[in-house]
Order: structure tokens, then sequence, then C-alpha cells
């Protein structure tokens, strides 16, 4: 069993301490059980499963350190393990960066842990892909889907007192239908920590629906439109941006978030007064860890409020060096919507186009984040609030910092990647080019 | 099938434009043991017979084991320090089988006569579990065992063998050297991987193999604070399926290119592009912005080695033309129906791209591939013509084919192999011509140099690609430094636009040493062959914008 109790993972982590000769000591412990289903050409191709557990041991001495994993955990492989961290430290050279480790710290439990995911065996997972198939057999379109699953904890300790200790589950869902002569295509993703709220067949019927609509796009021009994204579009845009919400690359003067003439745009104003994003591990629809990598207790932090740059991501070395609060880098994040469902923006559209989703997206110029990629599996002209036809697919050039700087409208936020997002209603959005992919 | 074991390393200062983390396989490890032999031959040839006897007394029909064990060494540094030094192993063994018709996979890292035959039994069990599912039974090409053979990368010299002061001293080097010549901040990357694989089949083959690859890189950013504005320019290394001699920067294998630029073959050296780096991240801050419009492209093997991998390489995978890969990433344009009209224009009567891993100092160059096949050459598009596909065994009969082409690959042991992208390259052309002989010829163009930001579509017809350096050509002369270039093309239209190559004097190759493709994903390696080559009209976009 990969999925250790508190108490086991805080017995080995204790064990493993107690063999330190170091300056100071930290101990990761991580375990999980995933397995996966994987289905094309309506049939299944790969399936597995697999356990792992594995430990990784830092080592210090002044500033040096050395870190060694293993994934044996008898007394022996442990003491060897702690030996070979110690080895590797002496070895290394001084780290000019180096900040010593945190002492005990309160961690504030989240609830990501869901005992219908941990229990998720092949029969079940067969029948994720049965079901998904069979909805698209039925109307003679082709399935290709994935569905993996994932049940684990994490414990940090070091030989400061600290300990930690995490348990999460996880689903992810997607599948891709065709149509038999190729030319409609859909796309439905689904994640979730509690797998009870995922039907497959459900799910597999958007994208049933989408590809029957798909089939024999029209062609418009590339240009501005007014797009609506689906959540599941805009996620990998937004992710993108706030990945680059870093403090010590803004003050380096090599960021969308460095400042002219030096320093950072912390406080500007850079979107649409609409626009609020913050990160709630504490958030019911999606839990994150308590605490960071690093040890360090995770936060509620509004990153953008109301247009204005709030906060950025720092390491404990950069704050320190700035003489700020090392605020962890935002990961799971929040972009506050509205109420409305995604037919009530198509309704209240007068010309637009709905994007399902993007694919293939490539950073152009880390300078303005701009951004290239495509539409994909399901793109659809709107007009006097009607899904009119489904047209040709568009390559984009667009930066997330103007998108939020043209929004029209934003509906009820869903989960999307692990992130609440709502669909939005986005002026202006550059289309570059069109393609015949399907 | 076990997930991978993706270690992500983040925070290592790659530019903006590379993966955000890194994959490595396996568990850290002492440096010293990355040079230990391993398990010998005799063992694994014992281990082998135990999987392929299981396997066979459980109901297999064929069988094939691969025991693996996986180094990996990689440093990351930034300006004057270290960053992290990764010493990665990973042993175990991977079992396939086919059992009522149907393919079944397991390993383990229990490389024991108890733990080899518990996974073969647990493949041959998932083999008939999902036999109940499967509508057409495997058709598996014939492939006669080759008896006990070995392979080896001709390496000179052993990365892993070269003391790690000696690695830290020259990405110390390359870094200050940057520095000093006007870079703001720097990052330098060295990868080192080396697959000691054994293969062993039901068909009578025993296949001990030693494989090796090395990729140098880094990115170096120039910051003007007062104008608010950094540029960053990324080393022109490439990627090779050589030792550490790749770093030895011989002047015979370096090629004289137009504005003191340099094009390195099959030996790079470091420093020196660092140096050139720094001082044109410097001199792109100051670049003029590129009118958007039509333009003859003049593209190097740096960059245009990307643009084979992504619009070629791709499409012709035999999986996804039949739809396998069509969740993730995507269906191809080359579909079967194209490709037995025996007619369709892939590109101009130029265009002459073969798919070869047998290729000398090639990321995708074995002796044999992951289900025992001899590794070949094969054409892919002849005098413009679409000819072939990258297929392995269970695909061939599909192409009316006898015998797998051999690209069938599997990132780690844990893995289950399955159709990866061999080289593929463009061959040179036979008129003698250089990089400025070409350029002359040129009225309104751009020469393009490295790789830079690539995009395209799930059926590999629209792209866009960006790029490292871009120069104006003017009435046959380089005009100055550009910025905010991207061009925009489709696949065969671009292709039928190829006017000229240069000759094999500037063939060069190109590589991408982290492939992803499949779910979960894998990672491959694979070198991409071209020379200097133009195309004609091309749309080019200003990518400019202000925020």
């Amino acid at each position: 069993m990969a999925i250790l109790s508190r108490e086991e993972a805080k017995k080995i982590i204790d064990k493993v301490l107690a063999y330190s000769k170091a300056d100071e000591m930290t101990v990761g412990l991580n375990g999980d059980r995933t397995g996966n289903i994987r289905y094309a050409r309506n049939t299944v191709s790969t399936s597995g499963e697999s356990n792992n557990l594995s430990l990784a041991v830092t080592a210090v001495f002044g500033k040096r350190s050395g870190t060694a994993t293993i994934n044996e955990f008898d007394d022996k492989s442990l003491e060897k393990t702690v030996r070979r961290a110690e080895e590797i430290a002496r070895l290394a050279p001084e780290n000019p960066e180096f900040v010593p480790a945190l002492g005990p710290q309160n961690y504030q439990e989240t609830k990501g842990f869901v005992d219908s995911t941990a229990k998720i065996d092949p029969e079940y997972r067969a029948k994720v892909a049965f079901d998904s198939i069979d909805a698209c057999a039925k109307k003679n379109l082709t399935a290709a889907g994935y569905l993996e699953d994932s049940a684990g904890f994490s414990a940090i300790g070091n030989s400061k007192g600290l300990f930690g200790y995490n348990r999460a589950t996880s689903v992810d869902f997607s599948v891709t239908v065709r149509t038999a002569d190729g030319t409609g295509s859909g796309y439905v993703t689904r994640d979730y920590n509690d797998t009870t709220k995922l039907n497959a067949r459900e799910a597999t019927n958007i994208a049933v629906q989408k590809a029957l609509a798909s089939s024999n796009a029209r062609a418009l021009e590339p240009g501005k439109y007014t797009v609506i994204l689906e959540p599941t579009a805009s996620a990998e845009l937004l992710q993108n941006m706030m990945r680059s919400f870093d403090a010590r690359n803004a003050d380096e003067g090599r960021s969308f978030l460095s400042k002219k003439g030096g320093g950072t745009r912390l406080g500007e104003k850079l979107f649409d007064e609409r626009i609020t994003i913050y990160s709630d591990p504490w958030n019911p629809e999606i839990p994150g860890s308590p605490y960071t990598g690093d040890g360090r207790p995770q936060q509620k932090t509004t990153w953008i409020e109301k247009g204005i740059v709030k906060n950025m991501g720092y390491s404990r070395y950069w704050a320190e060096k700035k003489g700020v609060a090392a605020t962890p880098p935002p990961s799971r994040f929040i972009l506050e919507g509205g109420t409305q469902s995604l037919a009530d923006l198509i309704k209240s559209t007068e010309k637009g186009i709905l994007v399902t989703r993007f694919w293939y997206i490539r950073a152009v110029d880390p300078q303005t984040l701009l951004y290239t990629g495509l539409t994909r599996d399901g793109t659809f002209f709107i007009e006097n609030g009607q899904i009119k036809y489904p047209v040709k697919n568009f390559r984009f050039n667009e930066s997330p910092v103007i998108m939020l700087n043209n929004v029209e409208a934003m509906g009820k936020p869903v989960r999307a990647d692990g992130n609440l997002i709502p669909p939005m209603k986005i002026r202006d959005f550059t289309f570059t080019s069109l393609s015949d992919a399907v | 099938m076990k997930r991978r074991d993706f270690m992500h390393l983040s925070g290592m200062g790659f530019g903006a434009l590379m993966a955000s983390s890194v994959p490595v396989l396996g568990n850290a490890v002492s440096l010293e043991k990355l040079l230990e032999p391993g398990a010998d031959v005799a063992f694994k040839k014992k281990m082998a017979d135990i999987a392929l006897n299981a396997a066979k007394s459980k109901g297999a029909t064929y069988t094939d084991v691969r025991i693996g064990r996986y180094l990996q060494q990689y440093l990351f540094t930034r300006e004057t320090r270290v960053q992290n030094i990764v010493n990665a192993e990973s042993y175990g063994v991977g079992i396939r089988v086919i059992a009522n018709g149907t393919w079944g996979f397991a390993s383990t890292s229990d490389v024991t006569t108890e733990g080899i035959a518990k996974a073969a039994e647990t493949a041959v069990a998932i083999a008939k579990a999902n036999a109940k599912i499967q509508k057409e039974p495997v058709q598996l090409a014939p492939q006669k065992g080759v008896g006990e053979v070995s392979w080896k990368t001709p390496i000179k010299k052993n990365a892993f063998e070269i003391p790690i002061q000696e690695k830290i001293n020259l990405l110390m080097n390359v870094n200050g050297e940057a520095m000093k010549n006007g870079a703001g901040f720097v990052t330098s990357n060295l990868f080192f991987v080396n697959e000691q694989k054994y293969f062993a089949s039901t068909d009578g083959s025993y296949i001990d193999q030693d494989i090796h690859r090395i990729w140098p890189t880094f990115t170096v950013t120039a910051v003007d604070r007062q104008a608010g504005k950094f540029k960053t320019r990324d080393a022109l290394s490439s990627p090779m399926g050589m030792g550490y001699e790749y770093l030895d920067g011989l002047a015979s294998e370096k090629i004289p290119a137009p504005n003191g630029l340099v094009g390195y073959r099959n030996s790079y050296d470091m420093v020196e592009d660092a140096i050139l780096a720094a001082k044109q991240a410097k001199e792109k801050m100051n670049a003029k912005s590129v009118q958007a419009g039509k333009y003859d492209l003049v593209l190097d093997p740096n960059h245009l080695g990307l643009t084979i991998h992504e619009s070629v390489g791709h499409p012709l995978e035999l999986d996804r033309v039949l739809g396998y890969e069509a969740n993730y990433a995507g269906t191809s344009f080359a579909t079967l129906d194209k490709w037995k009209t025996k007619s369709f224009n892939y590109g101009s009567k130029l265009v002459n791209i073969v798919a070869d891993k047998t290729q000398p100092y090639t990321l995708g160059t074995v002796g044999y591939d992951d289900e025992g096949v001899p590794c070949k050459k094969w054409d892919l598009i002849k005098d413009g013509v679409l000819v072939n596909y990258q297929a392995i065994r269970d695909q061939v009969s599909i192409l009316g084919e006898k015998e797998s082409h051999g690209c069938c690959y599997a990132d780690n042991w844990n893995s289950v192999q399955f159709q990866r992208m061999p080289n593929v390259s463009l061959q040179p052309g036979t008129e003698k011509r250089s990089v400025t002989d070409m350029i002359k010829g040129v009225e309104k163009g751009i020469y393009i140099i490295g790789r830079g930001s690539y995009s395209i579509d799930q059926q590999r017809y629209n792209f866009q690609f960006g790029g490292q350096l871009f120069y104006e050509i003017k009435n046959g002369e380089i005009a100055g430094m550009l910025e905010d270039v991207a061009y925009q093309s489709n696949t065969q239209e671009f292709w039928n636009s190829c006017a000229q190559l240069c000759d094999k004097d500037d063939y060069r190759t190109f590589g991408s040493f982290f492939d992803g493709k499949g779910q979960p994903s894998q990672v491959s390696a694979v070198s991409h062959g071209c020379p200097t080559t133009r195309f004609n009209g091309v749309n080019v976009i200003n990518t400019g914008r202000k925020i």
C-alpha cells in the first residue's frame, strides 16, 4: 500500500532524521497509486496501474547541500540514503543563495482526498471507457480518450522539527470524438478530486454534439473577433500568465511585470477592473496542498484585484534579499466571474465565435506574453444570440494581458485543469490565419 | 504500464520559449553509481529467458523483454552559480506479450527470477483481459531472430567519465564570457543520457545496446531597464548522438556563414557561441521591427530542422494517420488515400526527405529498435511526392509491406514501446551552393537562424515558426537585423515553395531531445538534417505588441 497514514509517514521520517550527522536535514516522503486507460478507434489501446513510494533526503553542511532518493524502506537502505546525501553535500559547491530550513509550522488541512477516487479499480476504468465509446459508436462516431486517476500522499519533515502531511486524489478524463468522414470533431475534458462527480457518458455526449455540429465548417476571414472562450480554452493561457507572476524576474527587468526605468508593476492597473484572480487552497472545488515544496504554509493570496497587480510569488531567498514576506508562487487560481451560464453568454452575443479549446499554445514574446495557438474540436459562429454554423479553425496571436483588458462579460466559474475559470466573452481577439485541420 | 517517473525540475532558468520542466526518468544516485558497469550480458540473457519462458507457459504467442538501465546526468547553472546537478539511474524490466491476439504489457524493478516471472504473468493476464474488447487481432510483421549481437554509439569520450568539475568549469566559462560581452543574465545546461538496453524476443534475438546522447545549451538575456525591454538568444548547438567529444569545438566542423555567424556541424564551440549570443542579444534590442508581408525565406539548418520535425516528421507517423493519437497530439492531413494516389505533391521536385536510423552522430541512430528490428533508411518524400510513412511491426501490413521500418521506441523500461519518429532529414542539393551564393539571389527576404517559438495544428496543416536571429535580405545582401518575426504557412504550400537548396557541405543536423507523444506521455530524442534552404513568398507576420 503506497498511501501511508500520517503516523506511518512520521515514523519513517523520524527514523531517517535520527540517522543524520548533517547540520540540517530535510526529508520528503511521497507515495501514490495511479492508474490509466487509453482508447482510440472505439477500442481500448493501453491500460495500467502502478504504485510508487519514494523518499528524498537533503543534507546540509553550512551552505552546501546534497540530495539522495530511494524507493526501498528497510533500515539499511534508509541509513545508506542519509549517508549518500551527506556525502554529496560535502562535495557540493557552496550555494550563495542558500536559505536555512524552516522550523515547525502550522498547516491548515485541505480536503483534497476523496475515498471514491482512491478506490478506482480496473473495472471502473473499463466502465468509463465503455460508456464513452458506447455513446460514440451508437452514433457512428469514433472516440479516442484517456482516463488517469491518482491517489497519493506527501509528507515533509526536517531536523528543526517541521512536519507536514497531506493526501490528495485526482481524476482526469478527456475524449475527442470524430465523425466517420473526418469533417467533424468534438472534445470534452473533466478533472476532479472526487470521481463521483465524473459522468463519462454525459461528458462524452457534449463532445458527441460538438462533433456532429462541427461537420463541414465554413471559412471566415481571419481578423479581430468577439469570442466566447469556454473555460477549457482560456485555462492554459491564464495558467501561463500566472506562472509569470514571479517577483525576481520582474525585479531583474525580464518580465511583463517589469517597469520601464526599473522596478516592478506591483500596484499598477494592468487589466480590466472586473478582473480579480486569487489562490485559495481551501476552496472546496479545487483543494490544494496546505504547504509548498519547501515547507511554507500555503495562504489565500490575491494576485490581481479589480485589475490591479496585488502580489507576486517569491522564493524565500529573493524575499529575504528584498526584505518582504515570502509569498508562495501562484498554484491553482480562481478568476472571479459572474452568474451567467455559457448559454446566457451566447444568447447575449450579436456576432461572435464560440471556442471549445485551444491547441499547441506557445510563447511568441515573453516581453508582452504574446502566445500563438489554434482553435480545435468545436469552433462556431454566433449570430443574434444563436450558434449559426461551424467555422474552420483559426490560428491566434494574442496576449492574455490584452485579452483581460478586452472583457465584455464573464459567466459562472467552473473547474478547468484544477482552476476555477468562468466562460468569458472577449472583444477584439486576434485571429491571424485559417487552418484546414479538423 | 507504469506512470512516468518524471521529476520535474523547475526554476532552472530555461529561456521563456523552452520547456519549463525537464523529465528525469529514475532515482537520484551518486556520481560513482553512473560509472558502474551494470549487469553483465550473461545475467541479462538468463533473466530474459525467464521472462520469455514464463510468458509462453501462460499462453503468450509472442514475447519481448527489455532489461534497461537508464542513466542521466544534468547540470544547471546561472551566472556564477551551479543551480543543480542531477545524477539519475533507473533499472528494471518491461515485458510485452501477445496473447489471444492482443498486446499486454507489464514491468517491474524487481529484476529477479520471481519478479520477472510475476511481471510476465501479469502481462499475459492484461492481454487476455483486453482481448475481450479487441476488434482485430494484432498482425505482427515477421522478424527473423538476429541471435546474440551488440551495438554501441561510436563515442570517443564517455561524458559520464568526464569529471564533474570540468563540466562546471566549462559552464562557468560560458556564463562568464557571456556576461563579459554584455549579457544581463545567462543560464547554461548540460544534458547527458546513456541507455543500456538489453532486448530479447521469442523470435530468437538477444540484443545488447549502449546508447549515448548529449545536449549542451544556454540562454543569454540582455536587459535595458530604462527602456523596459529584454531580449534573449538561445544556443545554436544541437543535441547529438555523440559523447563529450561534441564539445571539442573543432575548427574543421565550423561552417562560416554571413555576418560573422557560425554553423556547427558535428563539433560545438560553446564558449564562442555564448560570446556571439551576448553580442547578438544586445543587437536585438535595437533591431528593426519587421514589416509584415511576403518574403523569400533563407532558413538555416538549426532552424529548418524543427520545421521538418513538425511539418514532415509528425504527420507521417502512421499511428497518427490511423487515429491512435487523436485525443492528444492529433491525427494527420497526410491520409492513406493521398499516399495511395502515388502523386500527392507534398513539396516541390527539390524536396527529398528520408527517414534514417543509421546516420552517424544523430539522436535516432541505434543498431536495433525496441522490438528487435535492425535499423535502416527509407524514403518518405521522393522528388516532392509522398511515398511512405513511419511504421512498426504491427502497422506495416497496412502499407502492404512485410518488414517493419524499425522505429519502435520506449523511453524507459517501464514504458510500453510504440511508434516514434526516426531521424527525418531533407537531402542536400546536388548543385554546388553556399549560403552566401543563395542570399545573393534573393531580392526581398529574411535569413532565419535558430529554434524559436513553434506551433502547428492537430492535423499538421497550419504552422507558425519564430527563430533566434532574423536578418533582412535586400537585393542579394544582408541589410541588418530584424525583430518580431514569425512566419505562417500551410505544410503543403510551404514545401511546394521550396526553391533552392545548399549542397552537402552546408548540411547539418538539428535535434529535439525531449519530443513528447502518447498518454501517459513519453519522451524521445530525434535528429533532423538539412542544408540551408530557400522558400519563396512565405507569409511573415509582425509579433510586436504593446501591453
